[in-house]
């Protein structure tokens, strides 16, 4: 067992049974925190966006006081205007069409949304399982391993044309070939750390379970899963980005005109005339993750007691 | 009652609970570090009797109570344990373990952590809380029950230890250095606490400690090792009266037995 002292960090969400005579922030009701604290940094960002944009166009692009060239060009193309990003997102993705490109990210965030979500489910079943296979049976572990460490080291480029093609022959959707790229993508993290959880466990508490005369069932159920939740949910947030970037990824060979992999494609490719476009969808994929690792941390928050997240 | 029992509470007329018969125990046995670790163990523990093992570090005392619980196996000799194989008695669940990190689950609540053995035990839900309930109050931690064990001191959450290890009632406790990673003021609490609770309820303690002053205090016979290899080097009955109360560490008699104790010890490193 861990230390009292140790836990001191962990107990952050007890001190608040107690009233804290603190700041402000502290005083704030916890779910107002964390919204507030991303909109100022959000503010921090934009603000330096725009402030290297002023500063570049008052100096011809140079640091001020200084000869020396600003590592990024400062203009409308290069970047552009934070309002203007934003503005594009309501007038329409192309000349002459009534959907505006807000509408047209939404409809194609969803549908990448979907692949993702699907992959993402499927990546983590099979990462847990082959987690709890490995942690039965060493000589697996040490026989299957490598191929599983192999696996992530090829580049998804070079997997998924084979994926698409594979599965295109035997006649499967494009959506579900582009789920098996992301799933690809995200079951490793998971086992490697199903695995390391799931032996998280010092010797003590197994022989614990040993002296009550446990069965093997018993110490998994009361021991390893419980111990090894932590870590799941750690992976479980890796691997929701992960799976987010698999999906759009995926989409560019299998030929998916509906998903966010061909918008950014595109977008990139009319870049010169439109560069608003483009970063505006990558704010939205951006929002994806991060809406996919808000849903994981939310999860984790009702299932684990305070004090045993790793981190936050 | 603690004090229907004499301070050598070994009856003579009973069976041993545990009996130890030529117990050796040879770690890497195959390996270039062949380590003997006990050397030809006989020790009898009679019912309701609080047994200490005491000894230097690398004497072989955690070993002995190991071998004991069946968590691991002598190379040679026999445990026998309520008539059984130790393997058996572990089976039967005659065993209740407290260690010294008191391994208190951290995702279960204090309650739950009781309730962990007679879960695995298939107690009723009923059952469960009943006895936990019971078991916290007899630690005295009956308040804390919906608490986590990282919001208790050291103390605590070893009498929660002890709570869980009596939970379903084994015929013995087996106790391996549970006070050791405690503060010297909190141990001598907690020894009362432990005398209190075996009043209570009559267990078999067998006790390892490296604690003369611990050894003396609790037991009713201590027995003394000696290392490399571990072997028994004399077993002293301690005739101090019981209830053993605050005074008793004042008594000269108490200094007595220490001093006895540690007489056995000397000897042995000559």
């Amino acid at each position: 067992m861990q230390e009292p002292s140790a836990r001191t960090a962990g107990t952050r969400d007890v001190s608040t049974l107690e009233a804290t005579p603190a700041a402000t922030a502290r005083d704030m009701p916890g779910w107002l925190r964390r919204p507030l604290a991303f909109l100022v940094i959000l503010t921090v960002l934009v603000a330096a966006w725009e402030g290297y944009k002023a500063i570049g166009a008052a100096t011809g692009d140079k640091i001020p006081l200084t000869g020396i060239r600003l590592p990024v060009r400062s203009d409308d193309r290069s970047m552009p205007h934070v309002g203007d990003i934003v503005g594009a997102l309501f007038e329409p993705v192309q000349r002459g069409q009534t959907e505006t490109l807000f509408g047209y990210l939404v409809r194609a965030g969803l549908f990448t949304w979907r692949e993702a979500a699907v992959g993402f489910l499927m990546g983590s079943l099979i990462g847990f399982a082959l987690g709890v296979v490995f942690v039965h049976s060493p000589l697996v572990e040490r026989g299957l391993m490598p191929y599983v460490v192999a696996s992530q080291t090829v580049p998804l480029l070079a997997i998924a044309p084979m994926v698409v093609v594979w599965g295109g022959q035997l006649g499967w959707e494009a959506w579900i070939r582009v789920t098996l790229i992301s799933a690809y993508l995200t079951f490793f993290p998971v086992t490697i750390n199903t695995l390391r959880g799931l032996r998280s466990p010092n010797p003590t508490s197994v022989e614990l379970m040993r002296s009550y005369a446990a069965s093997r069932w018993q110490v998994m159920w009361k021991l390893r899963m419980p111990a090894a939740l932590p870590y799941i949910f750690t992976a479980l947030k890796v691997s929701a980005t992960a799976s987010v970037i698999g999906a759009v990824v995926g989409e560019l060979p299998s030929g998916i005109a509906d998903g966010l992999g061909r918008s950014l494609l595109t977008f990139s490719y009319y870049y010169i005339s439109g560069p608003e476009k483009l970063y505006a969808s990558i704010l939205f994929s951006a929002a994806l993750g991060i809406a996919f690792v808000a849903i994981v941390s939310y999860a984790e928050r009702i299932i684990l007691p305070p004090g045993r997240r790793l981190a936050e | 009652m603690a004090d229907s029992r004499p301070g050598n509470s070994r009856p003579n007329a009973s069976r041993p609970i545990v009996a130890i018969r030529g117990v050796t125990k040879v770690f890497n046995e195959r390996g270039d570090h062949r380590v003997k670790a006990l050397d030809d163990i006989h020790l009898d523990v009679y019912p309701g009797e609080f047994v200490s093992l005491l000894g230097p570090s690398g004497c072989g005392k955690s070993t002995l109570l190991r071998l004991v619980g069946d968590l691991t196996p002598p190379t040679s000799g026999t445990v026998e344990v309520n008539g059984k194989s130790a393997q058996q008695a572990r089976l039967d669940r005659d065993y209740g373990m407290v260690f010294q990190h008191a391994t208190l689950y951290d995702w279960r609540t204090i309650g739950r952590n009781v309730q962990l053995p007679l879960e695995v035990m298939n107690y009723s839900k009923e059952q469960r809380e009943a006895r936990a309930g019971d078991m916290l109050r007899l630690v005295q931690l009956e308040e804390f029950s919906r608490h986590y064990p990282w919001q208790l001191s050291g103390g605590m959450q070893q009498r929660v230890a002890i709570a869980r290890a009596l939970a379903f009632e084994p015929s013995i406790l087996l106790m391996d250095e549970p006070f050791g990673a405690l503060d010297e003021i909190t141990r001598e609490r907690m020894q009362m606490e432990l005398l209190r609770i075996w009043g209570q309820t009559r267990t078999t303690v067998l006790f390892v400690t490296h604690s003369i002053p611990e050894a003396v205090f609790l037991s009713g016979r201590v027995a003394v090792m000696s290392a490399r290899p571990g072997r028994i080097a004399g077993v002293i009955d301690i005739d101090l009266p019981r209830p053993r109360v605050f005074e008793t560490r004042e008594d000269p008699r108490f200094f007595e037995k220490i001093t006895e104790v540690r007489e056995v010890l000397r000897r042995e490193e000559t």
